[in-house]
């Protein structure tokens, strides 16, 4: 039996759960006790044999599935098994911890929020493996619509219903991109399979509409600017496991869907492809991570920040097209690997982060920075592997987040080489906008981790906030794991991302990385540069343990307890720590030019003084609110034409059919 | 890895380790006599150390481990920031495991650590340091890269030691674009030291204060690791500049007695960087905290036009 088969056993083995859901709707405990347990069972095996495919040959499927003359075709190569191995390790934590998550009376029935969780993974899984045009949109449709119904869960509350809406839309604005992708690739043979948009070569310009109609597609289900908007409505709106697969593996389903169709289906590359994706990257990046920071309600605050890592991954992909180009393969490699590995380690990340979020949410009932804090004392796991998700998304070695940053700086060093003298000036100064996402990014971390889960608790409340549950987790402790292990071990790493980056550009990386050993990652020769988290970590280690022994054998460890001192300052409540609001105030006075903001400021003469600051997106403003009033114009004008009565149809009826007869006449 | 190289890779640990509160000490006391002060002696911040060590810690009630650990990790990350920096030789078994880069991911390591731990505590001024701290982390860490960035383009590697032995051995020339990250490099290095012009090492004044409302909390041997440790970023920093921007004098591969001629050439470098830190800090005024961005930004600026610079001329 080939590997594929397995595979889609597995796959199959998610929608018999997920049918098995419908079953037992309302039964909850079985729900959660078995259903989801055995979905995370099935993701380690989808991973196995996903780890089995990036090292075996390509292997292709034909579905009996579909319509007449048309059957799905599916095909497993390194790409595919890559992504798969995503969704397949990410789907473990994510599954384990929603079998300790899920409660009575949110919404959707627990049955159907099973069939729905699993149908969406198995979507996931197939539209990555999709071999032609039709079973990939297919597969696509499914994927949108099972998130969307998970999205709106919780679908009594209207804010989500109507960010469901906006999900959709964009969802959907993004699909007729990729669909009328496909129709240029196929280039007017109507045969839709892959292999046959591989063999056509379109010439530069039907080229470049297919790429740019690609970049919209996928860029809407990743949420590059200026389709971003959905993200920070669609991700808070959903319950906390389905934020983290939408974040971590959804938005990565569009990037495979990129890397296919300006790798691998489209031939030879342009420059100036590249250049765009730096450029949206970098913009996307920068308006994320700056939002992020201004952001007081913490699922929104990591919405944001997924916008910026796109972003960042959009960066990595726009340099390996530009090498690839200019058909400098080795390079191309470092920049898809620098991509390919941030792919992995914000699924990682950011899954951790966000089911850590709906464990604080579960706890407290508060999904609002200004009313968390001091949740290390009263759920410490949740809290100390939150912790490891943080560094790693703030990019700090030696977490996987810093890796990706390493690789990708790296290739931005080598683009002086680049053959076009415009080209090789301004790239370089680019990696200056990536410096100043990453050190943001660590800015804006600081506040998330630091206003839930250090200080004092801001709310009475907060007292009663019970420790997650056991799933709950073992869930976060995967997730936390491979974040560690992604950040200790990148030479292993790169041996897995190096397959895909042979089918990408024919080129990789990790036979230079293996020549130096395991211990020490370095992308090209280690005079040139070199990076080795486990010496890196050993050494601080030692550092640390030295000092506290001596510490203590030279002079005393006493320690005595004490209220806080706070320079003297009598009376402390808690209200007088900083706020989210106070801590994003840097950056709304720092990069005011990027809000539009409105805000009240008490007089002081006021008797009940209130301060209130609301901070909005200029897309909206710009782009949206005015497509949208066309929109309803448009509408209403038509809509004059609606009189309700018959006799004025009758009169339209009567006049097209004069004017019809006058032409058909001339 | 050599015998040699591990052993000037321990001399340089140790020797930082030892050396950095004199460096302080140094620049407090040419801070003294320059603002016309009796300077304390100069090996006060010893002494200080001494008397904390001494002293119990007394930690706030509701304070967590983050709140413990943090001084250590802050001293562990300088030690090895130390350790990389390639003061005495460019022959360090450690180069290998952090080059420029990682290197300034170790200083954000430590930032992010000790701003966590200002939060924990959960009082007005912790949290209003932890924000500045990291609102000129957010600004200075860009620019410090870029600054490595133009060296790194310089001479091909990310790697300090390497760096130091390729423009220690080109003839005497001036790269313009080093000259223009090196004036960006002096304003993050104020800035990430905590002194004048951007925060006062020497305040306790709540509405100006950066570094101070950050670690106000601790106390005993917590405080004389972070103290310790503030020093040890000092010293690794001008080690950085001094090996950047001036690179003669270091040690290479093989050359053990070099190491003992490097030594004395170390200290002279690092007592004329000191009385010129020490003017710095006295011919300016300390800005608010809203010119920071204004700074910084300038310091970003100029270290990407030294990579404009570098790209455009080649040099």
């Amino acid at each position: 039996m080939l590997l594929l088969d397995w595979i889609l056993i597995v796959v199959a083995g998610w929608l018999v759960l997920g049918f098995a859901g419908i079953g037992v709707l309302r039964n909850t405990a079985f729900v959660a006790r078995v259903l989801f347990p055995a979905g995370a069972a099935l993701g380690v095996a989808l991973a196995g044999l996903a780890l089995a495919g990036l090292l075996g040959t390509p292997e292709t499927a034909v579905l009996a599935l579909g319509l007449p003359d048309l059957p799905f075709h599916l095909r497993l190569d390194g790409l595919s098994a890559f992504f798969l191995l995503v969704i397949g390790a990410i789907s473990v934590g994510v599954s384990v911890f929603a079998a300790g998550y899920f409660r009575h009376g949110e919404g959707t029935p627990p049955g159907l929020m099973c069939l729905e969780y699993h149908l969406f993974l198995a979507s996931m899984a197939l539209v990555v493996l999709a071999d032609d045009a039709y079973a990939f949109m297919v597969m696509w449709e499914t994927m949108a619509l099972s998130s969307f119904f998970l999205v709106t869960a919780n679908h009594r509350v209207p804010a989500i219903r109507e960010a469901g809406f906006l999900y959709l839309l964009i969802a959907h604005i993004g699909a007729i991109g990729i669909l009328l992708c496909f129709g240029v690739l196929q280039a007017n043979t109507g045969d839709y399979t892959f292999a046959n948009m591989r063999a056509q070569s379109l010439s530069p310009l039907w080229a470049s509409v297919a790429f740019l109609l690609a970049t919209l597609g996928f860029g809407a289900k990743a949420g590059i600017l200026p389709l971003h908007v959905w993200l920070p409505e669609a991700h808070p709106a959903a319950p906390s496991p389905v934020s983290a697969l939408m974040s971590a593996v959804m938005l990565k389903t569009a990037i495979y869907g990129l890397l296919r169709v300006s790798f691998d289906l489209l031939g030879a590359q342009q420059w100036w492809w590249g250049v765009l994706l730096l450029a949206v990257g970098l913009a996307t990046a920068l308006y994320g991570v700056v939002f992020s920071a201004v952001q007081t309600d913490m699922k929104r605050l990591l919405a944001y920040s997924s916008i910026e890592n796109i972003g960042l991954l959009f960066v990595g992909i726009g340099l390996g097209v530009l090498f690839n180009a200019y058909g400098m393969k080795a390079l191309s490699a470092l920049a898809l690997t620098a991509a390919l590995y941030h792919v992995v380690g914000h699924a990682f990340f950011k899954s951790l982060l966000f089911l850590a979020t709906g464990s604080v949410l579960h706890a407290t009932g508060e999904r609002s920075l200004g009313k968390l804090g001091g949740l290390m004392r009263r759920m410490p796991w949740v809290a100390w592997l939150s912790l490891v998700g943080v560094l790693a998304s703030s990019g700090l070695p030696p977490f996987s987040g810093f890796v990706s940053e390493w690789l990708l700086l790296q290739s931005f060093l080598f683009t002086t080489g680049l053959p076009d003298s415009f080209l090789n000036m301004l790239v370089p100064v680019l990696a200056a906008g990536i410096a100043l996402v990453a050190a943001l990014a660590g800015y804006t971390m600081v506040k998330f981790y630091g206003v839930i889960f250090l200080g004092q608790p801001r709310e009475p409340k907060l007292a009663d906030a019970h420790p997650a549950s056991p799933l709950e987790r073992a869930g976060l402790v995967w997730l936390g794991a491979g974040c560690v292990l992604l950040g200790l071990f990148p030479v292993a790493a790169i041996g897995l991302i190096d397959p895909v980056t042979r089918l990408l550009v024919g080129g990789g990386i990790a036979e230079t990385v293996r020549a130096n050993g395991w211990l020490l990652l370095s992308p090209s020769s280690p005079d040139r540069a070199s990076y080795s988290p486990l010496v890196f970590l050993g050494v601080v280690s030692l550092a640390v343990l030295l000092a506290v022994v001596l510490v203590r054998k030279l002079y005393h460890g006493r320690l005595r307890r004490a209220p806080a001192w706070d320079c003297g300052y009598p009376a402390q409540t808690a209200r007088m720590q900083d706020t989210a609001e106070g801590f994003g105030q840097p950056i709304r006075q720092i990069f005011e030019p990027f809000f539009r903001m409105r805000r009240e400021l008490p007089s002081p003469f006021d008797a009940k003084p209130h301060y209130r600051v609301t901070i909005e997106d200029h897309f909206w403003h710009w782009l949206y609110l005015p497509v949208a009033r066309l929109t309803s114009g448009i509408a209403r004008g038509v809509g004059r034409l609606q009189q309700g009565r018959i006799a004025i149809y009758l009169l339209y009826s009567f006049v097209t059919l004069i004017v019809l007869l006058l032409v058909v006449k001339s | 890895m050599s015998i040699v190289g591990l052993f000037a890779q321990l001399l340089a640990i140790l020797l930082a380790l030892a050396l950095a509160p004199l460096l302080t000490g140094w620049v407090n006391q040419w801070r003294a006599w320059l603002q016309g002060r009796r300077a304390p002696g100069l090996l006060q911040p010893y002494r200080v150390l001494h008397k904390l060590f001494n002293k119990e810690s007394v930690v706030a009630e509701h304070a967590t481990s983050i709140f413990r650990v943090a001084p250590y990790i802050m001293f562990g990350c300088m030690a090895l920031a130390c350790g990389i920096a390639p003061t005495l030789s460019t022959d360090l078994p450690l180069a290998p495991a952090a080059d420029a880069i990682a290197l300034v991911g170790l200083f954000a390591l430590a930032r992010v650590f000790i701003s966590l731990a200002a939060m924990d505590i959960g009082t007005s001024f912790g949290t209003l340091g932890a924000r500045r701290e990291m609102l000129i982390g957010f600004l200075a860490e860009p620019a410090l890269l870029m600054v490595l960035f133009s060296a790194s383009l310089i001479t091909q590697s990310t790697s300090l030691a390497m760096i130091v032995e390729t423009l220690a051995h080109q003839p005497f020339a001036i790269y313009p674009s080093l000259a223009v990250a090196g004036v960006a490099f002096t304003m993050v290095s104020l800035a990430e030291n905590a002194r004048v012009p951007v925060d006062n090492p020497a305040t306790h004044l709540e509405l100006t204060m950066i570094h101070e409302a950050l670690i106000l909390e601790y106390s005993g041997r917590h405080l004389a690791l972070v103290e310790w440790a503030a020093s040890l970023k000092l010293f690794a920093y001008s080690c950085i500049g001094l090996a950047l921007f001036v690179p003669w004098g270091v040690a290479e591969a093989g050359t053990p007695v070099a190491i003992l001629f490097a030594i004395p050439m170390l200290v002279v470098k690092l007592a004329v960087g000191g009385v010129l830190l020490a003017l710095i800090e006295t011919i300016n005024a300390k800005m608010r905290l809203f010119r920071v961005p204004e700074f910084l930004a300038t310091a970003f600026l100029l270290a990407v036009i030294a990579l404009l610079v570098h790209v455009l001329l080649g040099a």
